[in-house]
């Protein structure tokens, strides 16, 4: 799963591109990153490996957002949380095919990588969001 | 008794009045609240006895105007003097403070004027939430259309899972500070709201609404620190600052252990507890930083003022409004006396400067001897806490 790519979080959305939710995993204490760093918060290792993680995980918390910035107005009121991976680690992100009344602490989602491609250069791209399992 | 060893000394305070002050630029408001601090120090000779500053201002973008502390300073009258802007988000001007702390220590400067200022209500609503939302993780919250609200919104979501908090609860934080609010002639909003206005306002970001958020305000404050040995050559009437903690988490929310606590505030409380040798109960009266009611609940249990988990319970028993065993926000917080980001810091300071020196008036607390503020960067990236005490 190791490559050249660089540890950056623009190479985690160009993975993320590719339908896969990649992180970093630190060659010293085993610390895995999810974006991945160049230096690690836990040891100082600055040796990294690529490991695929699954998608699936659990809602933690959400939120519906009703007054929105300038870039989101159109898509108000929108649902957005933070989900727990099966692997623990959490992302934010929105939360896409579920009725706002029905969003619930513990419901499974997973990632939906559907929006995300490279077409338009970084940091332009779609971004990825959550939907039911 | 609390007799804690002073760090450094305020010997005067300055606040400009909070609201929307149009017609006016930062440096303005600032001058303001400068203008105050040098009428209550009569003794103080501004050009000879100031050798630094610190500023807190968290954006430029409001006013298209970065570089504040030497624009402060100017406006101040005090040019040629080190004069240093401090940014930590909403904690802006709790970093100028424990910066003046460090200076004033070092000995390097044994007199540092420090304070804040944001001008902000001549932007649009989105504006502003975009502004605040840079304070938050980029690539991943904002990015994805998480706002500031939106970040408070699911801390509340997870606590009101946890523990059973509820909205009513949350509604008792706004109603309380809107009734000392009420009592403070500098406050933007003197008016006492009811639990039924609150609950039924708008929703912002659930199951947050508008009562549940502070208010965008224009304002600048200010405090003289020295050192403890000199403070009785400026005022009579000093008040000591007996511990200072700051620490820091993680940018973004979703990294974070706990959605239901700061681990900033623990860490920068218990810093200032333990140089302060003072415990939570000890507290006679605080200013907390309530940008949202459920960040005054989470910040009652991670300061120590209950355990966690009843934050909610403690907003609605009556014991942190006036009168009560222990007074919180009698300025009316961040919610009602208003929140110019890079000023609120020391203005929490200057509340309790008034209130440890008897000059709090209507919103008095009696015999307030220990006081504690408590200023949040952002989502809880940065937290800062003080303690001070009064002379006697």
């Amino acid at each position: 799963m190791s490559t050249e790519a660089p540890f950056t979080i623009e190479q985690f959305y160009k993975f993320l591109a590719q339908g896969k939710l990649m992180a970093g995993k630190c060659m010293r204490c085993g610390k895995i990153h999810l974006p991945p760093r160049p230096l690690c918060d836990n040891c100082h290792g600055q040796e990294f490996a690529w490991m695929e993680i699954s998608g699936k995980g659990t809602l933690v918390s959400f939120t519906v957002i009703h007054i929105a910035p300038q870039q989101f107005q159109a898509s108000a009121p929108y649902a957005v949380g933070i989900m727990q991976l099966e692997n623990g680690l959490k992302l934010p992100g929105m939360i896409t095919g579920v009725p706002h009344e029905q969003l619930r602490i513990g419901m499974a989602l997973t990632v939906d990588f559907g929006a995300c491609t490279a077409a338009q250069p970084w940091p332009q791209w779609p971004r990825y969001c959550f939907k039911p399992a | 008794m609390v007799d804690g060893k002073p760090l450094v000394s305020i010997v005067s305070a300055g606040l400009s009045k909070f609201g929307k002050r149009e017609g006016l630029y930062a440096r303005e408001l600032f001058a303001e609240a400068v203008k105050e601090a040098f009428d209550r120090c009569p003794r103080l000779e501004p050009k000879r006895d100031v050798k630094a500053m610190f500023v807190g201002h968290m954006g430029e973008a409001y006013e298209h105007q970065g570089h504040t502390g030497a624009a402060a300073a100017d406006w101040a009258g005090l040019l040629n003097i080190p004069a240093t802007r401090t940014e930590a988000a909403c904690a802006s001007s709790g970093a100028a403070l424990l910066s003046g702390v460090y200076a004033v220590l070092s000995g390097l400067a044994d007199v540092v004027l420090v304070g804040g200022v944001e001008k902000m209500t001549h932007r649009s609503t989105a504006e502003v939430t975009e502004y605040l939302a840079m304070a938050s993780d980029y690539p991943f919250e904002q990015w994805h259309g998480i706002t500031f609200p939106g970040l408070y919104a699911l801390m509340a979501t997870a606590h009101m899972h946890a523990y059973g908090t509820t909205e009513v609860q949350m509604a008792h934080v706004a109603v309380k500070n809107h009734y000392h609010g009420s009592l403070n002639p500098k406050a933007q909003m003197q008016k006492e709201i009811t639990l039924e206005a609150a609950l039924t306002s708008r929703v912002v970001a659930s199951p947050l609404k508008l009562y549940d958020c502070s208010l965008i305000t224009d304002g600048a404050s200010c405090l003289i620190l020295t050192k403890p040995e000199l403070a009785r050559r400026f005022t009579d009437q000093p008040v000591h600052i007996i511990g200072a903690g700051q620490a820091s988490d993680s940018i973004g929310l979703y990294e974070r252990q706990s959605l239901t606590s700061l681990q900033a505030t623990k860490l920068a409380a218990q810093k200032a507890y333990q140089m302060a040798q003072v415990k939570p109960e000890d507290v006679d009266v605080a200013e907390v930083h309530d940008c949202f009611t459920i960040a005054e609940i989470i910040a009652y249990e991670d300061i120590g003022f209950c355990r966690a988990g009843e934050g909610g319970k403690l907003a609605e028993s009556g014991e942190t409004r006036l009168g009560g065993r222990l007074p919180v926000n009698t300025s009316g917080g961040l919610k009602a006396k208003g929140h110019p980001v890079g000023a609120t810091g020391t203005a929490q300071a200057y509340e309790i400067y008034l209130q440890l020196t008897g000059q709090a008036e209507r919103r008095q607390v009696k015999d307030a001897r220990v006081g504690l503020t408590h200023n949040v960067g952002g989502s809880g990236a940065t937290a800062t806490v003080h303690i001070y005490r009064s002379e006697t």
